[in-house]
């Protein structure tokens, strides 16, 4: 009865999807009345109707009802209650119901608070969401169905995959989902000023909080989706270039770069074009990365179900969306009147050079992501890799740091380089006394070295905009700009130590044996087997010393899980400010000693908090410009009551 | 110079920026793709055609029954990768993958070595018939039966 509930909810919801985009198209011809009044309603009453077929889904999954199929087939009644609730989008019909909430809440909350457009941009910016948001229903509707029953009910469900029973795999879908939704939503934006020829400031200034919010939570999918490899899958490593993470990188990159240019919009009205083509790319990365990741192309721990007519629907989906996009582009792109005029040494120039370099480090991860598929279909495999990715990719990231030394400095416009040379002067001497300290002292390889260097220049010039100025007094998204600029230093410095300094160690042990890594002493002192709520496991008893200090414990655990029978290695952590120890542990060799893998990896800690902090930047930045639009909502509605009483 | 360049000629330059970084990415992942890409190869394919030694490679394969022995460290691996016509010794240092064993599917990342010997940096077991290794994905059913049978003898 509850799954038929929220079946009947989504049926209703994609209806008035549909209401909504007749009433759209009738308002920006100038049709009835009565049929544009129902627009904004009818996206509002979505987001509820959504909203409770997603809590009907999860409240299945949390009695465990095996009479749905997706219940049936991803859960099972012995299991943590948290992993039982977070099971309902651990799935691939689960998580694209996900998605559809997140797109109908975004377009209630535009239809319900965004009034700053003239009404026929507006309407036909909803026009757009409902037209993208009926792609996703039917699709859910017609062949990912969530809801569906099962008959005869099994005595047990499947269970859900143990790498995903975990606090970092519950939080990361919806972090990007929430990422490429609200990517959406600047689409619909682009397609709405696109479509009443009306690209201007104030379009941008509407766009960009959503731009903001959705490259907020992508920073923050990427950096959990990222540690959770790193501890989860026990190698060590943090980024793979795995097609699935890619799939993540692109549409970050765009949104970066549609950030950036959003802005310049929003202040000097210029790079008007661009920034509309932007929109499109973002969400089209957005699209492709869903389709990479649903359709089975890939075989992974993402690709839940490998099924071809799903894959060819989003690819419709991607197709009818991008392609009738850019045919709206290429119609109106000449319609566009050319927007203000900057010189090279300007803010403005800065920032088109942070747009080129963010667009040349998407293509060239979307060509590596694409170049196995291509190829496969002339029967030829080949897997792209690091080897591709780290130089070729390098070679524009660390131009674009060199330019974000003194980009923020700019003025708008035009500017002399004379007038912030002093700041630009100093990071790069603190960079270069990096580059040449740490090259004399090790022999490192060139990329780690260069990116110490950088992370040292860019920390240093990211609080250079806070010279001579007020700290009190200084805007919130300033604030946000400085400490997102410092968070790229920060991660950056950490993916260099990692990559340069990291000390592996592998050994066969057995218990009273001590290893030493990089300072660490690590002592095996026993093996015992332990059990969890589902699985069962052999733990390492360690104790590490870190220099011959204190001992500290260290467990890693090779765990069984019993639904469904699966093996995984739970590796072992031991923070310090300057670095993690990370143990694992291996099989019983024959003759009853134990593999044991350990790595030191100084720094490597700061990847995330620099990706943490780029997050936190990003909400400051938000937060200042929400207010911002508050107070100034609210200072016209006086001056309005104002004029109203002098009038009467 | 730049600063007595009319704005238009500035937009113009900015244009001819552009375009040079787009060219030049374009060519430089052209350039990287083909010589970083490492190709996926059954043993078959590995032997009939075997790649320069050092070159970066990815093999797919079975792993053949009673072929798995370790070093005295401990820690160092040998096993023979078959698809029923070739086989091809592989050897590794680490941790094996929760899901390796012997008679089932693995990917090995790696290179030959001038001993005609596999040296593998990094190994991808997946036993579930969902995640038969991609380059026997295309076999017939019956094949893979043959494959795994003979790899399991």
């Amino acid at each position: 009865m509850i799954a038929e509930f929220g079946l009947a909810a989504l049926w209703l919801a994609a209806a008035l999807a549909l209401l909504q985009l007749f009433g759209a198209f009738a308002g920006v011809r100038g049709g009835s009345a009565d049929l544009v009044a129902v627009v904004r309603p009818a996206a509002v009453v979505q987001a509820a109707l959504t909203g409770l077929a997603f809590l009907m889904l999860i409240w299945v999954f949390a009695r465990t009802d095996l009479s749905v199929l997706l219940v049936a087939s991803n859960s099972h009644s012995e299991k943590p209650l948290i992993f039982k609730i977070s099971g309902a989008w651990s799935n691939h019909e689960g998580s694209m119901l996900m998605w559809v909430v997140i797109m109908a809440v975004s377009g209630g909350l535009i239809a319900l608070i965004e009034r700053r457009l003239p009404e026929k941009t507006m309407l036909a910016t909803l026009g757009a969401q409902a037209f993208v948001s009926l792609g996703f229903y039917a699709f859910l509707l017609f062949s990912s169905n969530p809801f569906e029953r099962l008959s005869p009910v099994p005595v047990e469900g499947a269970g859900l995959n143990p790498l995903l029973q975990d606090t970092a795999a519950a939080v990361h879908p919806p972090g990007l989902y929430l990422g490429y939704v609200g990517l959406s939503v600047a689409f619909s934006f682009v397609v709405g000023a696109l479509l009443t020829r009306n690209v201007t400031p104030d379009f941008a200034r509407v766009m960009r909080p959503w731009v903001l919010g959705a490259w907020i939570f992508l920073t923050l999918g990427i950096t959990a989706g990222s540690y959770w490899a790193y501890y989860e899958l026990g190698w060590g490593g943090w980024w793979f270039w795995d097609p699935v993470e890619n799939a993540s990188l692109m549409p970050w990159l765009a949104a970066t770069a549609l950030l950036h240019s959003a802005s310049v919009l929003a202040a000097r009205d210029a790079l008007r074009t661009w920034t509309v083509m932007l929109g499109v790319v973002a969400f089209s990365m957005s699209m492709i990365g869903t389709f990479l990741v649903r359709s089975g192309i890939l075989t992974s721990v993402h690709a839940f179900a490998v099924d071809p007519e799903r894959g060819n629907f989003i690819l419709a989906l991607l197709a009818i969306y991008i392609g009738g996009a850019l045919a709206l582009f290429a119609a109106r792109a000449s319609t566009i009147a050319e927007g203000e005029r900057f010189a090279l040494m300007s803010r403005e120039g800065a920032l088109v050079v942070n747009n080129v370099a963010l667009s040349a480090i998407l293509g060239i991860v979307l060509l590596g992501t694409l170049y196995p598929l291509l190829t496969e279909a002339f029967g030829v495999r080949v897997s792209v890799g690091p080897p591709y990715f780290n130089p070729v990719s390098a070679s524009f990231f660390l131009p674009m740091l060199l330019v974000l030394i003194a980009g923020p400095l700019l003025r708008w416009r035009r500017d002399s380089f004379a007038r912030v040379q002093r700041s630009v002067v100093l990071a790069v001497s603190v960079g270069l006394v990096v580059l040449f300290g740490v090259g004399v002292l090790a022999g490192l390889g060139i990329l780690p070295l260069l990116g110490m260097a950088l992370a040292a220049a860019v920390a240093v010039a990211a609080f250079a905009p806070l010279r001579g100025r007020s700290l009190r007094r200084l805007p919130l998204p300033v604030w946000g700009m400085v400490i997102a600029h410092f968070g790229i230093a920060v991660s950056l410095f950490g993916v260099a130590c990692d990559s340069a300094l990291t000390v592996e160690k592998l050994a066969a042990a057995k218990a009273g044996d001590t290893i030493a890594v990089g300072p660490w002493q690590v002592t095996l002192d026993s093996i015992e087997p332990v059990a969890g709520p589902n699985w069962t496991a052999i733990e390492g008893r360690m104790t590490a010393r870190y220099d011959g200090g204190e001992g500290r414990e260290l467990a890693p655990q090779a765990r069984s899980f019993w639904a469904p029978p699966q093996e995984t290695t739970e590796s072992a952590l031991l923070t310090r400010w300057n670095g993690q120890l990370y143990a694992v542990l291996g099989k019983e060799a024959a003759d009853g000693r134990w593999q044991v893998r350990l790595w030191w990896k100084p720094f490597v800690t700061w990847i995330w908090f620099g990706g943490i902090l780029i997050a936190l930047g990003g909400l400051l930045s938000l937060l200042g410009r929400v207010t911002g639009d508050l107070r100034l909502r609210e200072r016209r509605r006086l001056i309005a009551q104002r004029h109203g009483e002098a009038v009467s | 110079m730049t600063a007595r360049l009319k704005p238009k000629h500035q937009r113009l330059v900015l244009v001819i920026v552009a375009l040079v970084a787009i060219i030049g990415a374009g060519v430089l992942a052209a350039w990287g793709l083909r010589n970083q890409a490492s190709f996926y190869l059954l043993p078959n394919e590995l032997v009939a055609d075997p790649p320069a030694a050092g070159q970066a490679v990815r093999l797919g394969g079975m792993v053949e029954a009673g072929s798995l022995r370790t070093d005295a460290d401990g820690i160092t691996v040998h096993f023979i990768v078959g698809d029923g016509e070739a086989k091809v010794p592989v050897t590794y240092s680490g941790i094996l993958p929760d899901l390796f064993q012997e008679g089932s599917g693995v990917t090995a990342d790696g290179s030959m070595g001038a001993d005609g010997v596999f040296h593998a940096d990094g190994l991808l077991a997946k036993h579930d018939e969902k995640y038969v290794p991609r380059e026997l994905k295309d076999m017939t059913e019956a094949q893979k039966h043959q494959v795994v049978a003979e790899a399991t003898e």
